[in-house]
């Protein structure tokens, strides 16, 4: 054992490789949390009256919700008190783009984006040399709180698909977010979405029209820069009747000793026919080996299957944040929708997550699947925690959950909690779990054949989130693995 | 000392080994080094002795058959050659092609050349057969400077030696050894030896749970692996697999010693007499 475990050890020394600080001139507002911020953020934005009072109405629930229990305590995370009047609510590049151009874009941004892995220009530049070949992915970049661009966007509106910032979304397009807005996670629904509700500052805004596919992959990258912020960005996703769209987003921060508060909300509609496919690979800064720093990732993401055979699919990669309080759900109410969610958790040294998802089966003949997967390594903690809710009208639903954990070490955990409502008798429910250890039988077997531990274990690590990582755009799974084998270092002990 | 079975051994893998095949018996000849020293080689796990003292010399080109009664610490021997950390080392010193076999990792002692066929070859799901061996194959040629396959270069190598060992092309993708049969998993493993090409390969009971056919597959596997620059450890309970792996030497293991060292004619004789005699000796040995 004991040469593995050095083997680990070495490892566990390198640090996580996205953590750097990209120097630009921040325009701010001060800490804190009260109606003149959140006056000041509107302001900032040039927002219209409507929306300034529907943030004014989610704070005051936020106030009322914070005096009566605080913030929510049932998941199984232990989570140092916020102080919500030390965090600044607002923080934006100086050089505001104009959004017209990436030309505009302060370069230092654009390099940060570079480094990350996301050509931005380059992706421009072959658009503009190669105008008819299809680009295969659209990105809109949030630096902090605001979107600095959004590439293809001219292409996509040639087919009506509308992908832009949420702020140029409440410009442009008010009657499409008006409508939609809150209709998924209304302000008051939990602690958390009441608070981005009041303060949030930007995120994206996708609308694809009746019948359209989207023709390629339509990406967010979130980077969090500035230091004592959070972030709070809001995502609208609108697939109307038969409408089809892949959507998926990826997170980084720079490394800083204390933590970071991240609170995001997403909303999808999917109307009659149409499907969403929404895939994350989080992966924010998870705090030191001690448990110093990292970002508390609390965020509210849900789906409406609005319309008969619709689809709405979640896929998760979370290796990410010091705390994930994540649970991405599906609201089945067209008749015959179908409500998909693939995760894959990692929980590294002092790292939390409490995660997992609620399928509501309203409509007749519902389907929904869950299959989660928790790696616990390290002193990682990792919480399964999902609900299936079958409602009396929901004739015929049927569930098929799979949840396995997988531990590495003896010091972690993994931790399951499935609440299973059935209140109409057709419904066929199907539940399978494991648990399992990484076993030193398989990493002999794998060394034996003159592979590294390092790469033994992310090889059995990949083995078990194989059914996730299918889910995932190509690209992306390939990311995803990679990602996978960069956080375990420091793993087995 | 003298084999002189090259001309058995076709070339099966490559024209490389056809070659040295050929001029087999002139490397026969020198007796400088051998490829594996073991000299008094104690072994225990969870504190308990197992190996009490092995001493075994195997030069390159040779085949040795181990065998004896179960629990006598074969699988053990196999165990620490390969370099499990399970096993603790507690005396004795392992040469293999002249450096110190014991203070090597098994990845490092894998790509030294050591390979391991399994006595009970484990399941890695999620992981195609062939993208794992295609991994190994890669990581051993990185660590001998060699340029590593891609999957162009690397399938019809594999498709190629799957035939060799009668193995369908539908185990390609499939997880490694998962829900595999016994005697796949010991195809399996041959079919691994044969891509990894060892120096010394140790075949812990590759024929326990063998139908006939799988028998004479896996043992006709060995035989076009066999090749003046290599070396086999067979471990084994029956006389029937060294009918056709023909062994130059057959020892005998009983409580973590080799009792009895001999040729082919030894596994006859046990196959007679079983290994009564053994711990008749045992008993003798602690009443005196
Ligand atoms: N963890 C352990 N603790 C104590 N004894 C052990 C442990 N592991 C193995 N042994 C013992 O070591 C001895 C040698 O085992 P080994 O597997 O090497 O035998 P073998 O010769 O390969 O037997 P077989 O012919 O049955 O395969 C056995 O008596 C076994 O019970
Ligand atoms: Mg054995």
């Amino acid at each position: 054992m004991s040469s593995s475990t050095e083997t680990i050890r070495e490892l566990a020394a390198q640090e996580y490789k996205w953590g750097f600080v990209t120097e630009v001139d921040e325009d701010r507002v001060p800490k804190g949390l009260n109606e003149e911020i959140v006056r000041l953020i509107s302001t900032r934005k040039g927002e219209p009256e409507w929306l300034l009072a529907w943030r004014l109405n989610a704070l005051r629930r936020w106030f009322q919700m914070e005096r009566e229990a605080g913030a929510p305590a049932w998941a199984n995370l232990k989570i140092a008190p916020i102080d919500y009047q030390e965090i600044v609510y607002y923080s934006a590049p100086k050089k505001r783009p104009a959004l017209e151009s990436l030309d505009q874009v302060d370069p230092e941004i654009l390099k940060t984006y570079e480094k990350l892995g996301i050509p931005l220009e380059e992706q421009k530049r072959l658009a503009g040399v190669a105008p008819t070949q299809t680009p295969k992915i659209a990105i809109d970049a949030v630096f902090d709180s605001v979107s600095v661009a959004t590439t293809f966007k001219d292409k996509l509106a040639e087919m009506g698909v509308i992908f832009c910032s949420f702020s140029e979304a409440v410009k442009n397009h008010p009657d499409l977010v008006k409508k939609y807005l809150g209709s998924v996670v209304p302000p008051t629904d939990n602690f958390y979405a009441a608070l981005n509700a009041a303060v949030f500052t930007d995120g994206s805004f996708v609308y694809v029209p009746k019948g359209v596919r989207c023709p390629m992959e339509l990406s967010t990258y979130f980077r969090i820069n500035a230091a004592e912020t959070g972030q709070f960005e809001r995502t609208l996703i609108v697939a109307d009747e038969g409408a089809v769209v892949s959507y998926l987003e990826g997170c980084t921060a720079p490394i800083r000793d204390t933590n970071q508060l991240h609170a995001a909300v997403v909303e999808l509609v999917a109307l009659d026919d149409a499907q969403i496919k929404y895939s994350t690979v989080q992966n924010w800064y998870p705090g030191d080996k001690e448990g110093r720093g990292g970002i508390y990732n609390f965020v509210t993401k849900r789906g409406k299957c609005a319309g008969r055979n619709a689809k709405i699919s979640w896929t998760q990669v979370e290796t990410g944040s010091a705390i994930t309080w994540k649970y991405p759900s599906c609201i089945l109410q067209g008749d015959n929708s179908v409500g998909e969610f693939y995760s894959v958790a990692l929980t590294n040294n002092r790292q939390q997550a409490d995660t997992g998802t609620k399928m509501i089966h309203i409509g007749k003949n519902t389907r929904s699947t869950i299959v989660s997967k928790g790696i616990s390594a390290g002193h990682g903690q990792n919480t399964y925690r999902g609900q299936v809710k079958i409602l009396p009208g929901a004739e015929g639903a049927r569930n098929y959950t799979q949840c396995d954990s997988l531990l590495i070490g003896d010091q972690c955990g993994a931790h399951t909690f499935p609440y299973i409502d059935v209140r109409n008798p057709t419904a066929q429910m199907e539940h399978e779990a494991s648990t399992s250890k990484i076993g030193e039988d398989q990493l002999f077997y794998l060394r034996q054949r003159g592979l590294k531990t390092e790469d033994a274990v992310s090889m059995i690590v990949n083995g078990f989130c194989k059914t996730v990582f299918k889910e995932l755009p190509m690209e992306f799974a390939v990311e995803a693995q990679k990602l996978l084998g960069v956080s375990l270092e420091g793993s087995v002990g | 000392m003298k084999t002189g079975k090259a001309e058995n051994r076709q070339g099966f893998f490559s024209g490389r080994d056809m070659g040295r095949a050929a001029i087999g018996k002139g490397s026969m000849e020198k007796t400088a080094m051998a490829l594996l020293e073991i000299r008094d080689l104690h072994a225990a796990v969870d504190g308990h002795e197992i190996l009490k003292g092995v001493n075994l010399t195997v030069n390159a080109g040779e085949v040795h058959s181990i065998m004896g009664p179960n629990g006598s610490g074969k699988s053990t021997l196999s165990s620490v050659l390969a370099r499990r950390d399970t096993y603790e080392v507690t005396g004795g010193s392992v040469l293999f092609n002249g450096k110190n076999l014991l203070a090597m990792e098994p990845e490092e002692a894998a790509c030294e050349g050591v390979f391991l066929a399994f006595q009970y070859p484990v399941e890695i799901p999620g992981i195609g057969n062939a993208y794992f061996l295609r991994s190994a194959v890669n990581a051993v040629r990185k660590y001998r400077g060699q340029d590593e396959l891609d999957a162009m270069d690397f399938l019809p190598l594999y498709k190629e030696r799957m035939k060799l060992l009668e193995m369908d092309e539908k185990f390609m993708n499939r997880s490694v050894n998962e829900g595999f049969s016994g005697g796949e998993k010991k195809r399996n493993e041959i079919l691994q030896m044969a891509m990894l090409e060892p120096k010394l390969a140790i075949l812990d009971e590759a024929d326990s749970g063998l139908d006939i056919d799988a028998l004479r597959i896996v043992s006709g596997g060995v035989n076009a692996l066999r090749n003046p620059d290599r070396a086999f450890l067979v471990i084994t309970h029956y006389q029937r697999l060294l009918n056709t792996i023909k062994p130059d030497f057959v020892h005998v293991l009983v409580d973590g010693k080799i009792a009895r060292s001999g040729g082919p004619e030894l596994a006859l004789e046990l196959e007679e007499t079983g290994y009564g005699w053994a711990e008749a000796e045992q008993t003798q040995a602690l009443s005196a």
